[in-house]
């Protein structure tokens, strides 16, 4: 049942992460996304989805979908119903349960809840059925099977088929935090003793209408996204999608599966400011990173990177940069940040979710992800930007996500040894 | 596991901007009448059941968040501050923390296609006011900068089903007592593209707009007297799990009823459509109300109705105990429970 929950006096379960899937324009897969988190690659090259020729920038971080699609249970007319973000997130889910080497018999249980943050869903067939639409005269020719499957819940539904799992769908759209959200809530999921196994993740595709409301708004750098730098002058676009399988460690324990991280921090909440800027002395960012560590025990000190929301707005990075020096205090000093939007720009609704994994990637292989073009700090800065590919000691780590609307979400993971 | 009790509801609907307007569509149990909604370059009409214009001018409007917001926004903020009434009333304001779930189907889609159709014509001009409140969550966003002290809130997106995932949200977020009281919204606006799509896929439907609140609280002194008792799990469905099957478990999940109770139905007027909780709930013979025949197809809205109309004949005492039954249109058949406090 949904509520009442179910009481238990047992302690809390362990939350850990044994799969992980990703695609970002650096790639498909944990390896090539790796390798170049790693260096700081980045991934940005002209638009080619739809046309820029009138917009004020041109350029994003699109992924290259593999020529053939993985083997799942989805048949082919089903695969040709999916747009370019269901695709995504099929893939991302494909290789997460794969890595998390989930077997039917765990997976048919019908409780195994899928949690999904996206801003947009299937926008790219709601963009093709109005175009369709508003053409004369009118057709009508595939526009019913865009309005199915335009909808997110029945693309989280393809998750399921093409995965043969079955649970409860959620899907959370809190803007650009919706992909934190997603992975946090499926860690409630967890920790309440709601489900013992979980699928969260992020997704969302480079559309025409969300490039050009960002360029409208001029807040797409012409230049180059530069995160937390004093020359930063707007935010680059990317599309992609992270799905993650959460578990408590005594499944993974009971199956034997490879533990990649640990999950134990979640903080959200609610800037009121303005719809689409933060507040700008980060109180509510302060609020939230406060609430995910509280949440975890740990304190800045035990925080060994921060993995930053950092867009390459001026006003996101300014208040951002204040809440985490502010909250960090003299750990601040010595404490690495940076955001890995400079790499894949910003993936909107996946962003969360991508940016988990990059934290998992740099728990696993003991690496901090750098910003390459980063030259001259916001004086809001207190703490140091990762400026260079470093290897380094990481226990713990902090990954920050801000929506429009204004929610606010930061996971905390640990390294699992 | 705290108790949750209903503090209040409010409704906007084709009725009016009111739970009294719901409530006295509902009692004549008429479908309302229909009204032509214009569809560029196609000569025939297409069909709503649309808001009426408020009598007056809501006082909400001159908050300056909600200058420029669709008509959704307004919806939800009317439904949400409807609900919250009581509970403020009783509670002090400055000491609430309030939590907000706002679930969506269609969502700002007014403002999305007049922002797509400015991109279409030139991006070069298409208006930066506008595309703020396209997202999501707009709505969850004013409607927590009107209320304030809100410390927590999220917008879900899925099918009629969705409201109920909401509930239990906020029951949640209640029993964990990281907030005080939660306002979990249903809220649609009319868009000739939604009537046009619905078209497609069920000719008998009838679109309408609007929203529904539900305020919960966990202390009994505050509640109208109605008092959330149970939400089943949500059945999903999938290929291996049709949807007559998620409605059957989720109607067998809710157990016993007396005959004497409420069962408040998600059926509308297409056979079609309403055909897995038809015969999901083919053996009952109690009393039944169905807002979507008298309302339309308002999505989420519509799933917000019912919950209103089960919790506003909770509280008049007219029923000691009713159900729930959403069985959504793509996702997952979920019902609840509701008594009399």
């Amino acid at each position: 049942m949904l509520f009442p929950l179910t009481q238990s006096s047992a302690a809390l379960p362990r939350v850990v992460i044994t799969g992980v899937g990703i695609i970002t324009a650096l790639g498909y897969g944990w390896k090539p996304n790796a390798a170049g988190f790693r260096v700081g690659r980045r991934a940005f090259r002209p638009v080619s989805l739809f046309d820029v020729s009138r917009q004020r920038v041109k350029t994003a971080a699109e992924v290259d979908l593999p020529d053939s699609f993985p083997p799942t249970r989805l048949t082919r007319r089903d695969l040709g119903r999916l747009d370019r973000a269901a695709k995504m997130l099929v893939l991302a889910a494909q290789e997460a349960r794969s890595q998390a080497g989930w077997r039917a018999p765990e997976t048919n249980s019908g409780n195994v809840p899928l949690v999904l943050g996206t801003t947009a869903g299937g926008m790219l067939l709601g963009e093709a059925y109005y175009r369709q639409a508003v053409q004369q005269p009118p057709r009508c020719g595939g526009q019913a099977t865009r309005a199915i499957y335009y909808q997110p819940q029945v693309q989280a539904r393809m998750v399921f088929d093409a995965l043969g799992c079955r649970g409860p769908i959620t899907i959370i759209s809190n803007a650009c935090a919706s992909g934190a959200n997603a992975v946090g809530h499926a860690g409630n999921l967890i920790r309440t003793g709601q489900a013992e196994r979980v699928i969260a993740g992020g997704y969302d595709a480079l559309g025409e209408l969300v490039f050009s409301g960002f360029d409208s708004l001029q807040a797409l750098s012409p230049t180059v996204c530069r995160p937390f730098d004093a020359r930063r002058d707007g935010l680059s676009l990317g599309e992609g999608a992270a799905v993650i399988t959460l578990e408590s460690h005594a499944s993974a324990q009971r199956r034997g599966a490879e533990i990649l991280g640990e999950l134990i921090g979640y903080g959200t909440s609610i800037d009121h400011h303005h719809l689409t800027q933060p507040q700008p002395q980060g109180s509510t960012t302060r609020a939230v990173m406060k609430q995910a560590c509280a949440n975890a025990g740990v304190t800045p000190d035990e925080v060994d990177y921060i993995n930053a929301h950092g867009t390459g707005t001026l006003l996101n990075d300014s208040s951002e940069a204040i809440a985490i020096s502010e909250w960090a205090g003299p750990r601040a000093a010595t404490l690495p940040v940076s955001s890995t939007k400079a790499s894949i720009g910003h993936l909107l609704g996946a962003a969360g979710a991508v940016e988990a994994v990059v934290c998992l990637m740099a728990l696993r292989e003991q690496w901090l992800p750098p910003q390459t073009l980063f030259e001259t700090p916001d004086p809001a800065c207190q703490f140091s930007i990762v400026k260079q590919p470093k290897a380094a000691r990481v226990n713990v780590v902090l990954s920050n996500s801000f929506g429009f609307g204004g929610v606010n979400a930061a996971l905390v993971f640990r390294r699992w040894l | 596991m705290s108790r949750i009790f209903v503090a209040g509801i409010g409704a906007v609907s084709p009725a009016g901007w009111s739970v009294a307007g719901l409530r006295c569509a509902l009692s004549h149990g008429e479908p309302l009448p229909i009204q032509s909604l214009a569809r560029p370059g196609m000569n025939q009409p297409l069909c709503a059941r649309l808001v009426p214009n408020p009598p007056v001018r809501p006082e909400f409007l001159a908050h300056p968040r909600l200058r420029r917001s669709s008509p959704v926004t307004h919806y939800a903020a009317s439904a949400a501050l409807e609900a919250v009434a009581g509970w403020r009333a009783h509670a002090s304001a400055n000491e609430t923390r309030l939590g907000v779930v706002a679930c969506l189907q269609s969502g700002c889609v007014q403002y999305s296609c007049r922002f797509y159709d400015e991109t279409l014509k030139d991006p070069a001009t298409a208006s930066p006011l506008v595309f703020p409140e396209t997202v999501y969550a707009a709505p969850t966003s004013h409607v927590a900068a009107l209320l304030q002290n809100v410390v927590l809130a999220g917008s879900l997106v899925g099918d009629p089903s969705a409201f109920l995932q909401g509930v239990a949200l906020g029951a949640e977020w209640l029993s964990e007592n990281r907030v005080d009281a939660c306002v979990v919204i249903g809220a649609e606006e009319i868009h000739w593209i939604i009537a046009d799509a619905l078209r497609l896929l069920d000719r008998t439907a009838v679109v309408s707009g609007g929203a529904g609140a539900l305020c919960l609280c966990r202390d009994p002194m505050f509640s109208t007297g109605v008092e959330l008792t149970a939400i089943t799990d949500a059945h999903t469905f999938t290929a291996s799990v049709p949807k007559a099957l998620a409605a059957r478990a989720m109607r067998q999940q809710l157990g016993e009823f007396p005959p004497a109770g409420l069962l408040v139905d998600g059926l509308g007027n297409s056979a079609r459509t309403d055909a897995a909780e038809r015969a999901a709930w083919s053996d009952w013979e109690g009393a039944r109300l169905s807002p979507k025949h008298v309302f339309g197809e308002g999505m989420t809205a519509a799933a917000a109705w019912q919950c209103v109309a089960a919790c506003d004949a909770l509280a008049d005492g007219r029923f000691a105990a009713a159900n729930v039954s959403l069985v959504g249109a793509n996702q997952q058949a979920i019902g609840a429970r509701l008594v009399r406090a």
